[in-house]
This record gives C-alpha cells, structure tokens and sequence, in this order.
C-alpha cells in the first residue's frame, strides 16, 4: 500500500457529497437533455451488475459457492424477495455449499 | 421549531426506522469488505458517515484495494453515485423559495436511494428538510455504525462466515437490479450485457484494475443504453 487510506477516503467523501449537494445548490432548472437523463436512468443497474459479476465468484473460498449464490440471489430476487432476504438467502447458499465442497 | 417541523422530523423518523436498519446491514457487509481491504473500525465509520451511497463505497473499496491512484478512486466514485446528481436535481425543484438555503446543503449531505424515496413518496409541492432530517437520524448511524460493527466482527468470525457474509453484498446489488431487469427489457439487456463484458474484460484484460473497469465498462454500456433507447420523460427514474 504506498497510499493513504485517509486521502482515499477524502476524496472519496468529497466527490460523493459534491454529488449530492452542488446540484441542490446550483441547479434551478431541470436538465432537460434526454441523453443525459437516460444516460443517468442506466448508470446505477449497469454499475452494480458490472461490480457483482465476476467479483461474487471470486470473494468466496470456491468458486462454486459464489456461482451457486449468484444463481440463488438472482432467482430471489426475480420473485420478488426483498433486499435483505436476498442477501441472507446468498449468504446461506455460500455456507451450506461450502459445508458440504470443502 | 414549529408544529409543522417537529411533524416532520417526527414522520422522519417514523419512515426512516426501517432503512436506518437495512442500513445497518449494508454497513456491516460493507464493513467486511472495508476489513478485507485494510480500513480500520475508525476510517470504516468515516467513509460510511460521509458516502451514504452501497455502490459507491464498494467501488471507492476495490479501488484502494489495487492501491491505484488517488484520481481514480475519484473518477469512480463519481461514476458509481452519478444517479445522485438526478435525485439531488429533482429534490432542487421541490424547495420552497421560503426556505433557508443552507437547507438545501443538509438535505443534500444524505441524498440516499431510500430517502429519495420517501422523500417522494411523501408527496406535496414542497419538502420539508426536517422529514429528512428525520430520516437521517436512523440512516446516518445505522449506515456508519454497522460499517465499523462489521469491520470489528470480522476478527470473532471463521473463515468459512466471513465467506459466507462476502457475499451479502453482491446479494444486495442483485436485490436492486433484478426486479427493474425483470420488468424492463433494456434494464434487463444491460444487466446481462454488463455481466457478459464484465467477465471477458476480466479474463482477457487482467491487467485492468477492477475499478478502471467498472468505469470504462459502465460508461460504455450506460451510453449505448441512453443512445440507442432513450427513456421517455414520462417514465423517468426515480
């Protein structure tokens, strides 16, 4: 580690809340560009499908684990269960599969 | 503070109760992963009580991981929380021109998905900032406390649970994108297309740290979404 946590998290924290707050600060009027509208409509489900896979088959001791709560979380999530159901759902999978591979 | 504020505050915190537990939890997987990475109990809290935002820590985390440059982690950041520039927009159009601006820089301070949300949901032509007040007092703590509680469990827990809850973040992401894939056929496209690139950019591109990916990955598919099938303003996000 030749940088600083501390820094990291500085700018981190000051980006994240100049998010936040300029627009409530500055902007009056509505962005109306539609481009830019959709762009923002896409960023947040493509960002966190693109952080969950492949990372969730890499955090786990196997790799079937992972891939086994990936298809787990996924099929509760499509019926409907909610945030943290998925989550135990995926961390139970994770422990159950891993009981019985290692 | 008037009836009307503390009626306010008081909904806040009411409608705020159950997300400041969710929060909790997100916090304490985030913690996991804040612990995997190196933050201490302290930074855990710091960056938890500052960011607000499950997509945005996590990528703020992989990126001090691979020890990139200070630039990058800003980069991403940014991109991870670019839905918040919209909420925060739509929430600059429902200020009274009655109240005091340094309002607007607290309310800003924890723009959050679920807030946003009952903020909305909460209707009228003008907020009060004091239901969101109300909200914070659950969130902020909830958020920070079960990032540094996460940080500090790891050291109680075996390898095989500290597996087990690696994956509870990932389950929270899937939680979020899978119903709105679901029911939209582009979301749903993206979703699968990000997974698909993802993987390969992974495997043939190794070199590419997890965060410049994310980046170059999110703004290439996000702009081909927005390009090709532009969302109709009467559907817009919230």
């Amino acid at each position: 580690m030749t940088h600083d946590i501390w820094i990291y998290i500085l700018v981190a924290s000051a980006v994240t809340l100049a998010i936040k707050i300029l627009p409530l600060t500055l902007i009056r009027g509505e962005i109306k560009n539609s481009t830019i509208r959709s762009f923002l409509h896409y960023v947040p489900y493509v960002t966190l499908a693109v952080m969950t896979f492949p990372a969730i088959i890499d955090a786990t001791q196997t790799q079937i684990s992972g891939g086994l709560a990936l298809v787990a979380g996924i099929f509760s999530a499509w019926f409907g269960a909610s945030l943290f159901k998925v989550a135990v759902i995926c961390c139970t999978v994770v422990f159950v599969a891993e009981r019985l591979l290692l | 503070m008037t009836t009307e504020n503390r009626q306010a505050l008081a909904d806040g915190f009411r409608d705020g109760t159950p997300i400041g537990l969710g929060y909790f939890v997100v916090g304490f997987s985030l913690g996991i992963v804040a612990k995997y990475v190196g933050l201490s109990p302290l930074q855990g809290f710091v960056i938890s009580l500052l960011n607000n935002a499950s997509a945005g820590e996590y990528a703020a985390l992989t990126v001090i991981k691979s020890d990139a440059p200070y630039f990058e982690i800003a980069l991403l950041t940014f991109i991870a929380n670019a839905r918040y520039i919209l909420m925060s927009t739509v929430l600059s159009q429902k200020f009274s021109p009655d109240t005091p601006f340094y309002h607007r820089i607290f309310v800003g301070f924890d723009v959050t998905d679920e807030i946003f949300g009952i903020t909305i949901a909460r209707g009228g032509r003008y907020l009060n900032p004091f239901y969101n007040y109300g909200a914070m007092l659950t969130a902020l703590p909830g958020w920070s406390i079960g990032t540094a509680c996460g940080i500090v469990a790891w050291n109680f827990f075996s390898e095989a649970a500290v597996s087990a809850l690696s994956v509870a973040l990932y389950g929270m992401f899937l939680a979020v994108i899978i119903p709105p894939a679901r029911k939209d056929k582009i979301i749903g496209g993206a979703v699968v297309a990000s997974f698909f690139l993802s993987w390969l950019a992974e495997n043939f591109f190794p070199e590419i740290s997890a965060g410049n990916r994310t980046i170059a990955l999110t703004i290439l598919i996000a702009g081909a979404a927005a390009i090709l099938f532009p969302v109709k303003e009467d559907d817009n996000d919230s």
